[in-house]
């Protein structure tokens, strides 16, 4: 197991490097010019020359590259005198347009997203397999069909319009205050505050995902029903109730929690759409705003990075922890 | 013989299906008695699992019409399964009666040790904590003759032969001492030599925990070195029951007697041929009127007023302790047997 | 002196198995097929029998080329087609065909009967006399299947059914050799003994080569002239079925036979029985010197580094073992 670990380590270690190479030769070869970009309207060639050479955008892609990295682990200089400043470890880039470092702007942004994800993240598992499980057992009586039901719905409606129409029923029914949408109150300081600014968010997002994992559950909880073994298992003398937690249940399940895994991760990146309905000042929005509004190469550079990064982690996680339940993959 | 331990009376197991009502076990009846072990014999349709799977109440009482009396006769008394409450007939599973089933591959749950299935089969119905169940597992693998037990205890199943996950089927199967063991093909899906294992440690295990055995398989050649009753089935119904030998030496039904001229032998080289039974099983759902083997039968001309064609034989006894569903005579049935030139 | 229709020598499988994640892959080597010498002569039926793991299956596609061969060569009709490749081989195929074991697996389910037997010739491009149509309801009737059900599928017959379109298919282009592997395994009793006589009918019929494919020694004992025990890759005993049935020599086969049930109470009673201790180990991990040594209960220290050679006993009986069993 232990010669398993450190070889996907490596393996994670290497796609990641991977990854944030591929992305900054990406960014250094668009048709854009970064520097120009870094300006207004009140841009003067001598401005943007003085900032191409600030932000370190004149020397060869490589050397760029390896500032880059260098910048990771021990932060970052940009320019020199007076008009310079400084990134702190670790240092992705400095945003123009927000006059600050990009790692600032994720560290403020990071755990709203966060906390969107993880809310939605516990409600859809509970929703969706638990609606699966029902399914499942009730299969083809009304329970099975009206779960069809809520299925299809989910999968159908895209989350711009769930969103607002959730946004819209809570502001009819004013179990919401507009004023207060997308004001970040963390959850150490003020939990019934933070809740009640993610509860609508969370739903939104969780009826989406909570659809295929009801339908997901339901598929392999009736496969493994049917397995040798269940038919073991009560022969043996179990309770069904036993029998569904502990023998149903683990092996249907195990399959649900690589994917799991893996939406959480795309979801860390930033729900774009979910946190620009619900004014959400996550990863989502900052993203963006970064490409749509701001051209703001040195956060999308990082935001792209990131998301990225989460999901090779959580792969590696998801796989780790998909050794630890089912033994016969854990051969090597 | 002994006082039976397990009495099956008129059970009979109906599916609905969209094209009809399939009467998998029609009107079965036997019985089993302690240190006996019954074989029973058929291919596929001819409604052998079906039986002991109600016998266990492992069918899904929603699905399955299930009439008739499945009577064990426990110390506290008898308890019908079939009409007892579930719950009841539950608590009777992995106690006092066990099953065993044919590929031991599927049959134990990946995730969880050997250690901790045999446990918990255990702790079901002792007191005992988690260390307790693993010794007393340690202690079956042992009486499987499973070597290293104490290590293996801790395996996982995939980490097993075929031959060995059937010992510990078996180890599963007996930790509670039941009075009644249903083994269900237990050894179609091994090699030939492992099979030989697999047996001899069934009959060892009758022996030392006095058990009625069922034996459900459609190899006559293991029904001989194991059986000491058969019941032979087609078609849902029992055809022919009758001691070991009587079974082998005078078979009493034309499909018993086609069965047995139509299998190669290991012991008989002399180039004979083979003597098929024409047709095949037919369809539970369109059961033919009459006897159900009639249209492969080469007896059935024999018959007057084409009985064979209108009327379902009853299960007589032709001869002391030998039952068989068929109209021809205990006569017509001796000449069926030196007709068909086997060597039996 | 005739040629045999089939000749193998030194032939090896040895199939790669990997395990482990991108960095560290195991290379494991699972030595299928492990140095076979064998002949089948025109109109002659040799079983091949050994238990799970012992190569005979592999041994069945190597001959075809369905795999190609590790070591050593195969020599069909007299031509070498070790080495062909799939185009050159076409041709050949004609020759020798396969039956397989699962009926229900082996035929494709979206085709009738008729395109199923048909294609055979198709492929090869031979149109026969009357037509394509006509030979295949020619086939179907020899097989024992009803011509009128030429349009159905699959899914509408049963399973020894099924196996007689298998056979049907395999003879239609009159091969020389077909390689039988396990084709009654799957099927009920009863029916079994219909395939068989089938395959003993066809036998004679078109003086067919039956490489024949089993574990079940009773029915390999029944179709059989000549019988060839394998282990774990290696040939234990190679005999003529009489030699081989009456007096194994190898104690492999003594073992194997007396496990074999016989469906007769009284001689199982009094038979003798060799029950073989242990597991058969891992093809990945042959034991080294004789394959068999770990579960044999003659087992001396020569068996554990010596391999034994397969040599002629006399009468055709060939034999691998150091210590043999009295005639």
């Amino acid at each position: 197991m232990l010669k398993y670990l450190i070889r996907r380590l490596a393996a994670t270690a290497l796609v990641i490097t991977l990854v944030s190479m591929s992305v900054f030769v990406i960014f250094a070869y668009l048709p854009m010019d970064p520097a120009r970009l870094t300006c207004g309207k009140a841009c003067t060639p001598n401005i943007i020359e003085a900032n191409r050479h600030r932000l370190g955008l004149d020397v060869p892609v490589q050397v760029q590259y390896g500032r880059f990295v260098k910048g990771l682990v021990v932060g970052r200089h940009y320019g020199e005198g007076v008009a310079s400043f400084e990134c702190p470890a670790p240092a992705f880039g400095y945003s123009f347009n927000k006059h600050a470092c990009v790692s600032t702007l994720i560290a403020d942004a990071f755990p709203v997203t966060f906390s969107l994800a993880i809310g939605a993240f516990i409600l859809w598992l509970l929703l969706g397999v638990s609606l699966g499980v029902i399914a499942a057992k009730r299969q083809g009586k009304w329970q099975d069909k009206a779960s069809t039901a809520f299925v299809l719905v989910g999968i159908s409606l895209p989350t711009f319009i769930s969103g607002i129409l959730i946004l819209l029923l809570a502001l009819k029914f004013k179990l919401f205050d507009p004023i207060e949408m997308g004001r970040w109150v963390s959850p150490f300081t003020d939990p019934i505050g933070w809740a009640r600014n993610f509860i609508f968010p969370w739903i939104t997002l969780a009826l989406a995902f909570a659809a295929t994992y009801t339908r997901f559950t339901r598929s392999n909880v009736l496969e493994t029903a049917s397995e040798d073994y269940i038919r073991t298992a009560r022969a043996k003398g179990l309770s069904e109730k036993v029998i569904l937690r502990k023998h149903t249940l683990r092996a249907a399940l195990a399959p649900i929690i690589t994917i799991a895994g893996l939406d959480f991760a795309g979801l860390l990146g930033g729900a774009i759409i979910t946190e620009n309905i619900f004014n959400l000042p996550g990863l989502g929005r900052l993203s963006i705003r970064a490409v749509l509004v701001d051209y703001d190469l040195p956060v999308i550079l990082t935001t792209t990075l990131l998301a990225a990064v989460f999901v090779v982690v959580m792969n590696l996680v998801v796989d780790i922890l998909y050794a630890y339940i089912d033994p016969r993959v854990r051969v090597a | 013989m002994s006082q039976p331990f397990l009495e099956v009376k008129n059970l009979t197991v109906s599916f609905p299906t969209e094209d009809g009502l399939v009467r998998a076990s029609n009107d079965i009846s036997f019985t089993v008695a302690r240190g006996e072990t019954l074989a029973v014999v058929g291919e596929s349709g001819s409604g052998k699992s079906v039986t002991s799977l109600a016998v266990m109440g492992l069918h899904d009482r929603r699905s399955a019409q299930i009439s008739g009396q499945a009577i064990l006769h426990l110390e506290n008394g008898p308890i019908d399964t079939i009409s007892a409450p579930v719950d009841v007939v539950r608590k009777l599973r992995g106690k006092s009666m066990a099953m065993i089933f044919q590929d031991p591959m599927s049959a134990l749950h990946p995730y969880y040790t050997i250690g901790d299935q045999i446990s918990e089969a255990w702790r079901l119905y002792n007191d005992g904590d988690k260390k307790a169940g693993i010794k007393r597992a340690t202690e079956m693998l042992d009486l499987v003759g499973i070597p290293g037990a104490a290590k293996r205890v801790l395996e996982y199943p995939h980490q097993f032969s075929g031959g060995m996950r059937q010992r510990v089927m078996i180890a599963m199967a007996l930790v509670n001492n039941p009075s009644l063991l249903i083994a269900d093909e237990p050894t179609t899906a091994l090699d030939v030599t492992v099979q030989s294992q697999i047996l001899e440690l069934l009959k060892n295990m009758q022996k030392e925990f006095n058990m009625a055995v069922i034996l459900i398989t459609h190899d006559l050649g293991v029904v001989a070195e194991v059986a000491d009753r058969v019941s032979v089935m087609y078609a849902g119904k029992i055809v022919e029951q009758a001691g070991i030998d009587d079974i082998y030496y005078q078979p009493d039904h034309p499909y018993t007697i086609g069965l047995l001229n139509s299998i190669p032998r290991v012991d008989q080289l002399e180039g004979r041929r083979l003597i098929a039974i024409p047709g095949q099983p037919p369809s539970l759902i369109s059961l033919p009127a009459g006897c159900s083997f009639r249209s492969r039968c080469s007896f059935a001309s024999q018959v007057p007023n084409n009985l064979c064609a209108s009327a379902v034989p009853d299960l007589d006894e032709k001869i002391g302790g030998h039952f068989s569903r068929c109209h021809l005579t205990e006569e017509q049935l001796k000449k069926a047997r030196v007709s068909t030139g086997a060597q039996l | 002196m005739t040629e045999p229709i089939l000749k193998l020598e030194g032939l090896k499988k040895y199939f790669e198995s990997t395990s482990g994640g991108i960095f560290n892959k195991k290379k494991g080597i699972v030595k299928a097929v492990d140095g076979i010498d064998l002949e089948i002569m025109p109109g002659e039926t040799v079983g091949l029998v050994g238990e799970s793991g012992c190569g005979k299956t592999t041994v069945g596609r190597t001959v075809l080329k369905l795999y190609e061969p590790t070591e050593g060569t195969i020599t069909f009709n007299g031509q070498d087609i070790t080495h062909l490749s799939a185009h050159e081989m076409k041709p050949l195929r004609a020759q020798m065909q396969m039956i397989f074991q699962d009926p229900y697996a082996s035929l494709n389910p979206r085709h009738t009967v008729g395109t199923l037997i048909g294609a055979t010739f198709e492929i090869q491009g031979i149109t026969p006399e009357g037509g394509v149509k006509h030979e295949v309801e020619r086939l179907m009737e020899r097989v024992g299947l009803n011509p009128e059900h030429v349009n159905r599928y699959p899914h509408e017959f049963s399973g020894g059914q099924r196996q007689r379109i298998g056979v049907a298919r395999a003879i239609a282009l009159k091969p020389k050799l077909i390689v039988a592997d396990e084709p009654v395994s799957a099927l009920d009793v009863s029916i079994q003994a219909q395939v068989v006589n089938l395959l003993d009918d066809l036998q004679e019929e078109f003086n067919l080569s039956y490489l024949f494919v089993a574990h079940d020694l009773s029915v390999v004992q029944h179709i059989s002239d000549r019988v060839v025990v394998m282990y774990l890759g290696k040939i234990m005993e190679d005999a003529n079925k009489h030699d081989l049935f009456r007096a194994p020599r190898h104690p492999y086969t003594k073992a194997l036979l007396s496990a074999v049930p016989v469906p007769d109470p009284k001689k199982s009673r009094t038979r003798e029985k060799i029950i073989l201790q242990g597991d058969l180990p891992s093809p990945m991990n042959p034991p080294a010197g004789c394959v068999f040594n770990t579960r044999c209960w003659k087992v001396q220290e020569q068996c554990r580094v010596e391999v034994p050679p397969l040599i002629q006993i006399g009468n055709g009986h060939r034999l691998a073992c150091h210590f043999p069993e009295p005639a």
